[in-house]
């Protein structure tokens, strides 16, 4: 009997353990497909500029003030700390340092995903449901190409330059509260800023930020993609544990890349 | 017997523990319009499927022209896809596209014709199917009618050699139902695709389809013609035709084929031991193709209706009507001889009216003939001898034409 019980939780481990090997190299495969396919022709230009506007410009805002109030917190944050040994001057280098290498990327990405990703997945699942992707099929139009592809490159141009605009709000924000609230010396904030920052802070950030673009459509378009194949939920509910995994799993999958790129990039 | 554009061979198919499909054996002929019927949930869709290759069997094969699908390279198999559509039972339209942009999309993304052409193409298939005025409006803002129309155009709209229909009726009023019937029984014969259609709506789809066949417990029970369904001797298929088939045809309120026959027996049975002679009379729509071209077929179907309307009301106490078809009438008049029944009907023809077949849509160009064919009974003579012998007496009973 205890035999039977243990060869039993082996076989549920074994099962699962393979059912995510599955779904890994299922999505490894989507990506690729998803990929490859953004370059063959006709261009679905259209498609394109529509994913850049839902992605990025929609995005905009909700950027820029996330960005700012980082920012904020961060050169109040800094301030009170540094100025216990006597360093707050160094307020700049420490507040665009943690938002060129770390916060921009992953703050810009966690967000993305909460606005666009989780859309995406209830828009693809609710697609797939309502069998309008085996429509696609039906019709000989490639569904990765027409509903992940223009999703991809449009992910993989925004994340950057939402991740910019990020670091750049996130600066001025600090800027406000260590120089005008807390009357740091503003040619001292942004001296430091310009001496320390270098090169390859920048590139790792931009790094990051193609990195979590990528995730985060693959993520959230391949959840909404097989909604037809959960087992825990159909229609509606399938739709939303759809939505549901893609926002957790993006979100975690990127703080463990984010750890996995700054080991590997410093 | 020429060789089937499309076999499926002892298919199987489960879902889990679900048999779904248990040995499926199918033969489908290029330019004719198989209708498949069954219980609902029977997995006739899932046939359906399997044909354009959304789903895959677990064991059988499926074979196009001679060849199994499993033998063919990608490119043959997108070439292969490319000659088929298919009409989803719930339209799967498009939801954030406008009822434009559904239709056009897979002449758009497969780049099959200039954009002119495609914006030509697409109004003229929006037109054909009585949708108009619609093209900015997403589906969830038209009735499920239109939806179902809309989902018909996108399937019709690349001209496809074959068809697979999925319940394309289900939902629709009984002039739209008929329209879309007229309609694929019309472009199956202009166009000579092959047409797959799923549906209930018997006896309505016998007017349409060459061939029936009916799905029962995962495998085809029967297939064959609508004459041999409607005459085998098999409980299962008599248990399901007659609870399903109505007594009276839901657009011209007249009894339905089945019915027509039974009372044609018992005028038979009266005039064998009796002596009762009665007169058949065979009406035909004539011009119902150009009706359908010029002004869509749904207006076919509403001129059919009211025309079908004016001889019920003109009917004497013992005639009755039946709808043999999608545009032939049968009128059985008990006690009459043909004289009689000549008689009978030119009194009908007299009392017509323009306003009464064309009601308010009456336009310049509309024209409307019917032919009628008068026929009186002999002891020996069956209702399609008779039927026969009524359509080659056939002449012009009612013309109308506006200019």
């Amino acid at each position: 009997m205890h035999n039977m019980s243990l060869k039993t939780i082996l076989q549920d481990l074994g099962a699962r353990s393979i059912a995510v090997l599955q779904e890994m190299g299922q999505m490894g495969l989507f990506f690729i497909q998803a990929f490859v396919l953004i370059f063959s022709r006709p261009f679905q230009v259209s498609k394109f500029i529509q994913q850049m506007y839902f992605i990025g410009a929609k995005s905009v805002f909700v950027i820029f003030l996330t960005g700012g109030f980082t920012g904020m917190v961060l050169g109040l944050q800094g301030y009170y700390t540094l100025v216990k040994f006597g360093s707050e001057g160094m307020l700049g280098a420490a507040v665009s340092l943690s938002l060129i290498r770390e916060l921009g990327p992953t703050l810009t990405a966690i967000m993305i995903t909460g606005r666009a990703g989780s859309a995406m997945a209830a828009e693809i699942g609710i697609m797939r449901i309502s069998e309008q992707v085996d429509a696609l099929v039906t019709m000989d139009i490639n569904p990765v190409r027409f509903l992940a592809s223009p999703r991809i490159a449009a992910a993989l141009i925004s994340f950057p330059l939402l991740t910019a605009l990020f670091d750049v709000v996130g600066i001025m924000g600090g800027y406000l509260t260590g120089s005008i609230l807390l009357g740091i010396n503003p040619g001292a904030y942004f001296g430091r800023i310009e001496s320390s920052v270098v090169m390859q802070d920048i590139s790792s950030g931009f790094i990051k930020s193609v990195v979590f673009g990528a995730i985060v459509v693959l993520v959230c378009c391949f959840q909404g993609y097989t909604t037809h194949t959960r087992s825990e939920g159909f229609g509606a509910r399938g739709v939303s544990l759809s939505t549901t995994t893609a926002v957790v799993m993006s979100s975690v999958l990127i703080l463990v890349f984010d750890y996995v790129l700054t080991s590997i990039l410093l | 017997m020429p060789e089937p554009l499309i076999q499926l061979e002892n298919v199987h198919k489960k879902f889990g523990d679900q048999v779904i499909l248990n040995g499926v054996d199918l033969s489908i002929y290029g330019g004719e319009v198989l209708t498949i019927i069954g219980k609902s949930g029977g997995g006739k869709s899932v046939l359906l499927k399997h044909v354009i290759g959304l789903l895959t069997p677990d064991s059988g094969r499926i074979i196009y022209e001679g060849r199994s699908i499993d033998d063919m390279k990608k490119a043959e198999r997108r070439a292969l896809k490319n000659r088929f559509s298919y009409m989803f039972q719930g339209t799967a339209l498009f939801d954030s596209m406008p009822v434009y942009d559904n239709i056009a999309l897979p002449l758009k993304e497969r780049a099959l014709l200039p954009g002119p052409e495609i914006k030509d193409k697409v109004y003229e298939k929006m037109s054909q199917l009585d949708l108009h005025d619609i093209e900015e409006k997403y589906p969830s803002q038209i009735s499920g009618g239109m939806k179902k129309r809309v989902a018909l155009a996108r399937a019709l709209v690349t001209d496809p050699e074959i068809v697979l229909f999925d319940e394309p009726t289900t939902g629709l009023d009984p002039i739209r139902k008929n329209a879309v019937h007229s309609m694929i029984c019309d472009y199956q014969s202009k166009f000579g695709f092959t047409a797959v259609v799923v549906s209930h709506e018997i006896p309505d789809v016998f007017y349409i389809s060459q061939r029936i066949a009916m799905l029962d417990r995962g495998r085809i029970h029967f297939q064959g013609t609508p004459d041999e369904i409607k005459n085998i001797d098999d409980p299962v298929v008599n248990e399901f035709v007659k609870g399903l088939e109505a007594e009276q045809d839901d657009l011209t309120g007249m009894d339905t084929h089945t019915y027509g026959e039974q009372k044609f027996q018992i005028e038979m049975e009266q005039l064998r031991s009796n002596g009762t002679v009665f007169s058949l009379v065979l009406f035909k729509v004539d011009n119902m193709e150009e009706i359908n071209n010029k002004w869509g077929h749904a207006e076919g179907q509403r001129v059919l209706k009211n025309f079908a309307e004016h001889i019920t009301n003109n009917l004497r106490h013992n005639d009755t009507c039946s709808r043999l078809g999608l545009n032939r009438i049968m009128l059985l008049m008990p006690d009459t001889k043909i004289d009689g029944a000549r008689h009978v009907c030119a009194r009908m023809t007299g009392n017509l009216k323009s306003a009464d077949v064309f009601g308010d849509s009456l336009r310049a160009g509309f024209s409307f003939s019917v032919s009628a064919g008068f026929e009186q009974a002999h002891p020996d003579s069956s209702m399609e001898e008779m039927l026969e012998r009524a359509k080659s007496d056939q002449n012009k009973f009612y013309d109308f034409r506006t200019c």
